[in-house]
């Protein structure tokens, strides 16, 4: 135990200080950018990993909270930072019926509905051109011209988002959750309501995932529908993320944040506009080789070579 | 009153192509209950290969289709016996894992056209493309009409193929009971795989007659990909009939919104249709036709 | 006031009708069997009391209380609980882990949970594999486990689907004990068998049922001389 919290400690430390050492704003941007999918990562994950609802229509939530502080500005000249605290309740708001509807349904039809959704939020951002200014977006000034405020903002939510996930799976919460991904029907024989635990799980994610949205409108300072509210470049990509990492592991989605940065970044440089291609192979190779991920297949490997048990998905219960 | 059966018939048209389209992916989640989100990326890949043969062989579209639809059927095979297949025996906490293989194919097949055609838009010029005929008052885009009919030759084909012939009838067994149609013998793997081939074949075909029609780049795929979710979840689950009435209504609503809401919003009718259908009518149309 | 009781349900599948017009109490704390050969209705029946289905026609009361119509987690938290069949196991949690996500009903707290877990597991006879992932479980400790999983929801009925189908002589004798302790612990019991020997072992009265009527009732005995069981069992000639 006493291990475990000198390595947090440390791994605490390095978060805080490393970027300072960063001289390169592109080198802080990246980090910026790891968090940002770590926390959109951890939001799907308690939703899709731990309660197993797959999400195919988080860019709504994350569109949502990202239009929230936007529209802020564009209509009322007020702050964007205003959107942190708007962005989220609004997410969560959409966030309810959209589960009451959806949840009805299971496993593919699920994971179709949302997907329809989160499209239905796009063309409906593009094309409602008096309220959202349509295609054309929203530009905004940035508040600071340096990175550093930015990276320590987002870290911030990334540690909530950790500290968030990581208390509910370990609580009757997690319990429940895995129950109903593993077997509704067994579930519910259990006295466990399934409908209102899924919300339990999806309410918090689209928080989460609204507050990143806002963030992402404050620090990139432009947005557009395609951009935010993108199903392949958002909701699909989140679930990418936390595949890779680890589906329903607690450091998973950072892992999987870090590929996917570090490979896009990468090849970006040397392929441009197919900086995807790489990401896209490693993503069949991932599935077919790796079906739980890095941190789902380190913990499988550790568990076989210590010969103990771990809680489901990888970390201790 | 033009204006409507101007759009109640170019609706049909291009709707007959979408159902044609769609088919392949009815076929496939009727088979092997999984959803392929690289459907549209296979219909995109089939309209490089007959945008490929007009441009450097001068070969028409509605030739070209032919070598596009044998190379679709072969890239399809692969896919599903060297990985779909193989995940069938993977254990995985989100069965959802399958879906996110074919987003992986995507990935790799749109990023592997992006690499060698870039992002730029193109478009084939035919001698016909612009021409339109009149039918009582309604003006008909010539590409748009043959494009139908070409579509509606194809449906009958697969009609007989999947009523007449052994290999049919062990696909469409599989798609009933998968477990019975193993216990009558058949060969399930090797039936996957053909519905697979068969399944990327018809989003060839349907892309190429689309071809002559819509630009092209290497995003279309997600278009395409789209309107056959809404037109397999409205006609049912690999129902050919579902697919093909699924299409039609697809293509007239599309027709129509545009027409008469915006140009815009046009898709949001496909979406709201699509989940209207998922919540209300688990079966889609077929649960509707069965019914009778 | 009686217990449990069904009158006159009824449940109908398209055209088929699974369960017709059946009706029966159980007084508290017997052992209750219901026997029937394959596709008589046994299995539906405790989807209907369990809320899975909704009734065609009918009503079930609980405790002078009507249950039908309230969904499945509802009445897992009045007071009955089931195993099925077909066991559903949570594949990927330990055995624990599956007992604790029953005693979160009673329980909210982790730690009482486990400890809970950790008792019914332990008057099961699972204690033993705790800690292995439920998918790696024999089909009898599987079966162990629906029954513990149930019961640590602290039932005041349990319905047990079929349990000792697929068992073997030995393992059918230990699940009979364990029914018998389960009897004996206070909680009233409904076995659904299609192996008369199991139920006219252990059951206080039994209900046969065939193509979701029934054709008989009364002591074990009574049922095991029954002419209509009889031939629904074994077909016209023994009859």
């Amino acid at each position: 135990m006493g291990r475990k919290k000198w390595l947090l400690a440390a791994g605490v430390l390095v978060a805080l200080v490393f970027p300072l050492g960063l001289r390169v704003p592109y080198h802080q941007h990246i980090l910026i950018m790891i968090l940002v999918w770590a926390t959109l990562g951890n939001a799907w994950n308690l939703l899709g990993g731990y309660a197993g609802q797959a999400s195919f229509g988080h860019a709504a939530f994350f569109g949502l909270g990202a239009y929230s502080a936007g529209l802020l500005v564009h209509h009322l000249g007020i702050s964007p930072w205003w959107g942190m605290l708007l962005g989220p309740p609004v997410a969560t708001a959409f966030a309810l019926p959209i589960g009451l509807v959806c949840f009805r349904l299971r496993g593919p039809y699920f994971a179709l509905a949302t997907l329809a959704l989160g499209e239905i939020f796009r063309l409906v951002f593009t094309n409602w051109v008096a309220f959202t200014n349509g295609a054309r977006g929203i530009l905004i000034l940035p508040e600071f011209t340096r990175k550093l405020p930015y990276y320590y903002i987002m870290l911030a939510i990334f540690a909530l988002s950790l500290v968030m996930v990581r208390v509910m799976v370990n609580s009757k919460l997690g319990y429940y959750f895995v129950s109903i991904r593993e077997d509704q029907d067994a579930a519910e024989a259990l006295g466990i309501p399934a409908t209102r635990y899924k919300l339990y799980a999806l309410l918090p994610s689209a928080f989460i995932t609204g507050l990143v949205g806002a963030f992402y409108m404050n620090y990139v300072a432009f947005i557009d529908p395609h951009v935010v509210f993108s199903l392949g470049d958002v909701s699909v990509m989140i679930i990418l993320v936390v595949m890779m990492g680890g589906v329903a592991t607690l450091w998973g989605p950072a892992v999987g944040a870090a590929i996917y940065l570090a490979l896009s970044e990468a090849f970006r440089a040397r392929f441009g506009a197919v900086s995807l291609l790489p990401f896209g192979v490693l993503v069949c190779l991932v599935i077919l080789f790796m079906p739980n991920g890095v941190m789902g297949e380190a913990a499988r490997l550790g568990k076989r070579l210590a010969g103990r048990r771990e809680g489901w998905g990888g970390e201790p219960a | 009153m033009v204006l409507l059966g101007q759009a109640v018939v170019s609706g049909i048209l291009l709707g007959g192509m979408y159902a044609l389209i769609a088919m392949g992916m009815t076929l496939v989640m009727g088979v092997m209950k999984i959803i392929n989100l690289a459907h549209g990326a296979l219909v995109m890949v089939g309209m490089y290969a007959t945008y490929i043969c007009f441009q450097q062989w001068g070969i028409d579209p509605y030739l070209g289709m032919f070598v596009a639809m044998p190379l679709l059927f072969l890239l399809g095979c692969l896919i599903q016996r060297f990985m779909i297949n193989r995940l069938l025996h993977v254990e995985s906490i989100l069965p959802e894992n399958q879906v996110l293989l074919t987003v992986g194919v995507m990935l790799v097949l749109t990023e592997l056209v992006r690499l060698v055609f870039r992002s730029d838009y193109r478009s084939v010029a035919t001698a016909y493309s612009g021409k339109t005929f009149f039918l009582g008052g309604v003006s008909v885009n010539v590409p748009m009409a043959v494009g139908f009919l070409i579509a509606m030759g194809f449906t009958y084909a697969l009609h007989l193929f999947l009523t007449r012939t052994d290999l049919g009838r062990s696909i469409r067994a599989t798609a009933q009971d998968r477990e019975a149609a193993l216990y009558m013998g058949v060969n399930a793997p090797r039936v996957t795989v053909i519905t697979f081939g068969l399944g990327a074949a018809l989003a060839a075909a349907g892309g190429s007659l689309l071809l002559p029609l819509f630009y092209l780049w290497p995003d279309i795929g997600h278009l395409f990909t789209a309107k056959s979710f809404i037109i397999t979840i409205l006609g049912g689950m690999g129902s050919m009939p579902g697919a093909l009435l699924g299409g039609l209504a697809l293509g007239v609503a599309e027709s129509l919104g545009a027409t008469y809401i915006s140009m815009g919003y046009k898709d949001v009718v496909g979406l709201v249709i699509f989940l209207l259908v998922l919540l209300f009518l688990p079966g889609g149309l077929k649960s509707l036709l069965a019914r009778r | 006031m009686s217990y449990l009781e069904l009158r006159g349900v009824t449940k109908d599948f398209g055209g088929l009708r699974a369960v017709d017009n059946l009706s029966f109490e159980v007084e508290q704390g017997e052992i209750f069997g219901i026997i029937g050969p394959n596709g008589s209705g046994k299995t539906t029946c405790f989807n209907l009391i369990n809320g899975f289905y909704p009734l065609t026609g009918g009503e079930i009361h609980f405790r002078g209380r009507r249950i039908d119509g309230l969904p499945p987690h509802r009445i897992c938290e009045l007071g009955i609980a089931r195993t099925f069949q077909v066991v559903k196991p949570l594949r990927r949690m330990t055995v624990l882990e599956n007992v604790m996500a029953g005693a979160f009903l009673r329980e909210s707290r982790v730690a009482a949970a486990r400890r809970r877990a950790r008792e019914v597991l332990e008057f099961c006879g699972l204690a033993h594999r705790a800690d292995v992932e439920a998918k790696s479980l024999t089909i009898a400790d599987r079966k162990r486990l629906e029954i513990a999983r149930a019961l640590a929801t602290q039932p005041e009925v349990l319905l047990l689907d079929e349990t000792a189908a697929g068992l073997n002589p030995r393992e059918c004798e230990e699940a009979i004990a364990l029914i018998q302790r389960i009897r004996q612990s206070g909680v009233t019991v409904v076995v659904v068998e299609h192996v008369m020997k199991v139920i006219m072992g252990i059951s206080d009265r039994v209900l046969a049922i065939n193509f979701g009527r029934e054709i008989a009732r009364g002591t074990p005995g009574e049922i095991a001389r029954h002419p209509e069981v009889i031939r629904a069992y074994l077909g016209e000639a023994h009859a």
